[in-house]
């Protein structure tokens, strides 16, 4: 009964319903709130858009999307990055369309103004009609700040927001680990599945600090793996643990053995990598060019994920973004090594295929899982979400973080602290636009 | 256009056939139309031709293909089990190529899917590569090209 007085309580903010091991479920399905955080958090944070290896040259641009605004990554002729707002200065059209590609100028399509890579004005039909009126060099694309960190790059709308190397924080360290998938060769992007999902941005979030659903929910993918690759796959009674690393980022280590890349080089070739091996040899690549590469073409160990829209996860980028309060777009980033060796990057292309994207063996089961919690978090006229599990047996990390079981909880409660610190400050910093509901 | 009617009433016989095949759920039977190094491919770029050098949605040889099946049929996967009934229309069939070795046809196909209760449409170009042999064809390829292959698709627990 204290839960029903508890939300008849009109004012019960979102900040509110995050309490330490439980969250209202309104959360997934209150519109209210979903604009609240688009303000509150999207526009007051580091947001990924994308990585610097899909803007390789001058005049590369990619598609993306700060929360609900559509932005583009671009690289000028100069070879310098920008984040830019995908909208013309004059009647708001957007200028670039399509995921990625190569372009000489961003041009309006409805009366062709056209903008430089760097986001500069250049060139407008019948100028003279502005004499007086503007200056062309004021009315360059708006940019937006934006910091990288091994090559991901993160853009804000809050322009006195902390410096993004301070807001990664203990998330740096795993980050540093991830980006030795290239095994040996700078990570790149080597393509991207994308799919949507009928349900709260937050429950994909929760997804990839949770290792308690593994096992349940991709038997099938389980079942698929030779006997030894299963073994790797079964971890919750392992070593692992999940770490809260501050401002909502955490990390899931599953497979401890796999943390660093570049550890333990002389392990035997695992039975499912001795065809990549053999490739490799007859490229004439060195025994242990040959361990360093296979061992990277596992991935990582581990699951990082960074609030509010990324995730390093053992082999590729898990990014989101919050279409409405009852829709999330997700795209599955394949990496592997800018140079590298194509077997190698053949071969992580096809272990890429096998889990992730809407084809997968893995994702369409997480899919299902989500959207049944979607539905489910609409029934009743009360009800919590649970995640306190193992919220009593933390321990601290070499790092002093907290630290709890490889199935427990932690990452979460993490997030949702994060989120609650975000949701119940004041309204949005003044350079974040308006949200238009 | 020199047309061959009795080549095209057996390309369209066998593709009407492995679509009732996958339709009605018959994975067993469509594993076996397959040549050993046969590929399914379903890319995600259209334009893109060097399919083992790209990501695709799903690129199945033998192996990967008796996996697929085994996890849509062994009750292990709960968005499988989720699948309702999907009904394809194959149509618009027309031979590319033909010769005692290897036959390629191109056709159109609009694929539904009922899940919780919502409709969910796939339209594509197919191309196969098909095998004649006394049994009949094999195919050797077949290249799935969904419409929306590089939009955001919803999840798929079926074969295409």
């Amino acid at each position: 009964m204290s839960e029903l007085i508890e939300l008849q309580d009109i004012s019960l903010k979102a900040a509110d319903m995050v309490e330490e091991g439980r969250v209202h479920k309104s959360l997934y399905s209150d519109p209210e709130i979903f604009e609240e955080e688009l303000d509150k958090v999207f526009n007051n944070t580091w947001v990924f858009v994308g990585h610097e290896s899909e803007v390789p040259d001058s005049g590369s641009f990619k598609t993306s999307f700060v929360g609900r605004h559509p932005v583009i990554l671009t690289r000028d002729r100069k070879g310098n990055l920008h984040v830019l707002q995908n909208r013309c200065r004059h009647r708001g059209a957007t200028v670039c369309e399509g995921r990625k590609g190569k372009t000489k100028a961003l041009t309006c399509p409805y009366h062709g103004w056209g903008y430089g890579l760097d986001g500069s004005l250049r060139a407008l039909p019948k100028p003279e009609e502005y004499d007086g009126v503007f200056d062309k060099k004021d009315m360059s694309l708006e940019s937006l700040r934006f910091e990288t960190y091994q090559g991901m790059v993160f853009a804000t709308f809050k322009d006195d927001i902390e410096p993004l190397v301070d807001f990664l924080g203990g998330a740096k360290k795993w980050i540093d680990l991830f980006a030795k998938q290239g095994g040996g060769y700078p990570m790149k992007v080597l393509g991207e599945h994308r799919f949507n999902f009928p349900g709260n941005w937050k429950i994909q979030l929760e997804n990839t600090t949770d290792a308690y659903h593994f096992p349940i929910v991709h038997k099938s993918f389980v079942s698929s793996l030779d006997d030894a690759t299963a073994d790797i796959f079964d971890f919750l009674d392992g070593e692992g643990f999940v770490e809260d690393l501050g401002h909502g980022h955490s990390v899931m280590v599953m497979i401890p053995e796999l943390v660093d890349l570049e550890a333990d080089l002389d392990q035997p070739i695992p039975a499912r990598f001795e065809a990549l091996a053999a490739e490799l040899r007859e490229e004439g690549k060195s025994e242990d060019e040959v361990k360093k590469l296979v061992r990277a073409a596992h991935g990582t160990g581990f699951n990082l994920n960074l609030f509010p829209n990324v995730s390093c996860s053992m082999a590729f980028f898990r990014v989101l973004r919050p279409v409405s309060v009852g829709e999330t777009e997700i795209q599955h980033v394949a990496l592997g090594g800018e140079g590298a060796p194509q077997a190698f990057n053949r071969k992580r292309m096809r272990l890429h295929e096998h889990f992730q994207g809407p084809m997968g063996f893995g994702t369409p089961d997480d899919g299902e899982a989500w959207e049944r919690v979607q539905k489910g978090s609409q029934s009743g006229k009360d009800g919590w979400i649970l995640v306190n599990r193992g919220m009593t047996r933390l321990r601290t990390s070499v790092d002093g973080n907290p630290q709890g079981a490889v199935c427990s909880e932690t990452g979460m409660r993490g997030a949702y602290q994060q989120y609650k610190k975000m949701m119940a400050a004041g309204s949005t910093t003044n350079t974040a636009p308006a949200e238009e509901k | 256009m020199k047309s061959n009617t009795e080549l095209l009433a057996k390309v369209t016989e066998f593709i009407g056939y492995e679509a009732d095949l996958l339709d009605h759920k018959g994975y067993q039977e469509w594993l076996s139309l397959w040549t050993d190094s046969g590929l399914y491919i379903v890319p995600t770029d259209l334009n893109e031709t060097d399919y083992l050098n790209t990501l695709n949605l799903a690129l199945d040889d033998a192996d990967m293909r008796r996996m697929r099946v085994a996890r849509l049929i062994n009750g292990e996967s709960v968005s499988a089990d989720s699948v309702g009934y999907t009904v394809r229309m194959m149509s618009r069939i027309r031979v590319l190529e033909a010769s005692d070795d290897v036959v390629v046809a191109r056709c159109a196909m609009t694929l539904n899917e009922l899940r919780h209760g919502k409709l969910v449409t796939y339209p594509a170009n197919i191309e196969y590569r098909l095998v004649p042999t006394d049994e009949g064809f094999l195919v050797d390829r077949k290249v799935v090209k969904l419409l929306h292959a590089d939009g955001f698709l919803r999840t798929v627990s079926f074969i295409f």
